[in-house]
């Protein structure tokens, strides 16, 4: 089963780009194949490259992807519950990417942790690292997986859906964080999510993906004044808005169908099922991603 | 802390007293004489008989009998054996050393071989390792233990004639010859419970393992950069460990019965093969003893594990 196929994303130093799609689109996937942490075997890849300043990570061994991991490229999960091992203290988990990667001490490397957590907005940091998991709400462990990312000042920060699991109000913070941080440090981010309106608030550049291909690519007000791929269209119709919601249009409109299964994805363009624009050539051949404006690209026939 | 195991320590005396009420009164109610063997001795007279039980008190209803023997044991005075007039604190004192250095030795063989196969054959599922660890731990603990300690001292004792097939208390030798002899007798009884022991928590350890390694945190401590052996001992392990302490608690009693087996086959002079002499002839103080020891000894190891659970698990509070 191919999970992603054709899936190129380039991301700028201190960029942020969006990565948006429904579940099961294989927006993870190339998420965690970034940092290589699908394991191999089943997982595997075919083709393709991984270029992280000018080197391939495919061919990298364990040992040199260890040296890139968090040091490099950090990376934030979904999950924030169960992200965290519950046996050790807060402190401890930042600390040991600290002692791993800057050979700090075990006292200069708390010290740290102490600071990236004051950094990240959590009250009392000086008690709080001494905590376990299970003493932290759901936003708060989020801000802990954050700041065990951004630990070792890394270039590139993946995180992904670092909000779906959270209550709207922290999901706001959590973005806010993000957006702050970006701003402190200056790394690149690669964001993942499944709400258009995240994307509209953070983003620079978005990737949209369908059935583990990209099918539409641009700076984000081009895609949001002008989304040429029907997909892109519905997931912007399917964002809640106030300003339209009196006036008549009371019903939210949803992309009719599901993504399809990816063990046997149907022929021509995957999303022509559900397409309300398709035609017979859509069926026959699957449309190449091509440039339609400067930077604007999109896999649609239309 | 100290005030957690102070009130353990204070909820097992309930415990332990309803533990030897049970077993009392089943004693009590057992068939059985202890002066079956004088009734057919036709050198003693029928009435010297009742004499000698009334004087042992053994005609008083079982509640008199069980207050009787209550008092007298918080005095420590834990009464003598009906059979060989010794008292019976002395006798267990005697026995129990053995018992707890094989039990002792056994359980540490099986975790010694439990813990790294397990973990080891959790990290590479359906490997060729994998395999044959799984199928020699399906048969290690498919054999009892009576069947492996005949099959050893077949082999071992007879066939090769390594090692003694029964376990000798005295030992004509000093110094090191005689911790040698020691080691000697006691490798087979040792080795099959524990081969038996470790092959079943092997399976145990393996798939606590495997529960663990597929967990986001996991994922988390790859994603560090952190050398997977690191990743393993460090952040799966720790983890795993909390239900095999569960195991390993519950199976204490388990442990115990068979090591009673265990120590008859090698003969050798544990507290378990007092305890079968002893319920072989009627002899009830050293029955109630013996079993009132075994149940203190569980009780014990349920303590441990308490406390293990707690160094193992922050989110288990002493509360």
């Amino acid at each position: 089963m191919r999970a992603v196929d054709g899936v190129d994303i380039r991301i700028g130093a201190g960029e942020t780009v969006c990565v948006v799609g429904e579940s099961g689109c294989g927006k993870t996937v190339t998420a965690m194949t970034v940092l290589k942490l699908i394991a191999m075997p089943p997982g595997k890849i075919v083709a393709g490259r991984i270029l992280w300043r000018g080197r391939d990570l495919v061919p990298l061994d364990t040992d040199s992807m260890r040296k890139i991991r968090a040091r490099e490229i950090g990376i934030v999960f979904q999950e924030p519950m169960t992200s965290l091992n519950p046996v050790f203290t807060v402190g401890e988990q930042i600390a040991e990417v600290l002692r791993l990667h800057e050979g700090l001490s075990r006292r200069a490397a708390l010290d740290r942790a102490t600071e990236m957590l004051r950094l990240v907005h959590i009250p009392n940091p000086q008690r709080r690292v001494h905590d376990y998991p299970h003493q932290f709400s759901g936003g708060m462990r989020q801000r802990v997986m954050i700041a065990m990312a951004l630990a070792c000042n890394p270039k590139l920060v993946i995180a992904d859906e670092p909000t779906t699991a959270l209550d709207v109000t922290i999901q706001a913070q959590i973005l806010d964080l993000i957006a702050e941080m970006k701003e402190r440090l200056g790394m690149a981010v690669m964001l993942i999510t499944h709400a258009m309106g995240v994307v509209a608030e953070v983003a620079q550049r978005v990737v949209v993906m369908y059935a583990g291909k990209v099918v539409e690519e641009a700076p984000v007000g081009e895609l949001f004044a002008n989304p040429r791929h029907p997909y892109t269209q519905g997931l912007i119709r399917s964002i809640p808005r106030l300003d339209r919601a009196g006036a008549g249009k009371a019903r939210l409109e949803a992309i009719p169908g599901t993504v399809p299964s990816l063990l046997a994805p149907p022929p021509g363009c995957r999303f022509a099922p559900r397409c309300r624009h398709a035609t017979e050539a859509c069926r026959a051949a699957e449309p190449p991603l091509r440039e339609v404006a400067p930077g604007h690209k999109v896999a649609c026939i239309l | 802390m100290t005030q957690y195991l102070i009130r353990r320590l204070l909820i097992a005396i309930p415990s332990l007293l309803g533990i030897s009420v049970i077993l009392f009164t089943v004693l009590a109610l057992a068939p059985g004489d202890p002066f079956e063997e004088l009734a057919t001795n036709p050198a003693v007279p029928p009435e010297v008989r009742l004499q000698l039980r009334a004087s042992l008190g053994l005609d008083d209803p079982i509640h008199v009998r069980y207050i009787a023997w209550l008092t007298a044991m918080l005095r420590g005075e834990w009464g003598f054996s009906f059979v060989s007039r010794v008292d019976v604190d002395q006798l267990i004192l005697q026995r129990l050393p053995t018992t707890l250095i094989v039990i002792g030795s056994s359980q540490i063989v099986a975790l010694a071989i439990a813990l790294p196969v397990g973990i080891l054959a959790a990290t590479r599922p359906y490997s060729l390792f994998d395999k044959i660890a799984n199928t020699l731990a399906f048969v290690g603990f498919s054999l009892p233990t009576f069947f492996t300690g005949l099959l050893f001292i077949l082999f071992f004792s007879i066939y090769l004639d390594w090692l003694p097939f029964v376990y000798r208390t005295e030992i004509n030798a000093t110094g090191f010859a005689w911790f040698w002899e020691h080691v000697k007798q006691t490798i087979m009884p040792v080795m099959v419970l524990g081969l038996f022991q470790g092959a079943a928590w092997t399976r145990f350890v393996r798939s606590a393992v495997l529960d663990v390694i597929r967990l986001d945190y996991v994922t988390t401590a790859r994603a560090k950069g952190l050398p997977e052996r690191v990743v393993i001992t460090k952040h799966v392990v720790r983890n795993a460990m909390i239900p095999v302490v569960t195991l390993v608690a519950l199976q204490m009693p388990i442990v115990f019965g068979g090591a009673i087996v265990t120590e008859q086959i090698f003969r050798v002079p544990g507290i378990g093969s007092l305890l079968i002499s002893a319920i072989l002839a009627n002899d009830t103080p050293v029955i109630m003893a013996v079993t009132f020891v075994f149940a203190c000894l569980v009780v014990f190891f349920n303590l441990v594990a308490d406390i293990l659970y707690g160094w193992l698990d922050p989110r288990i509070s002493y509360r």
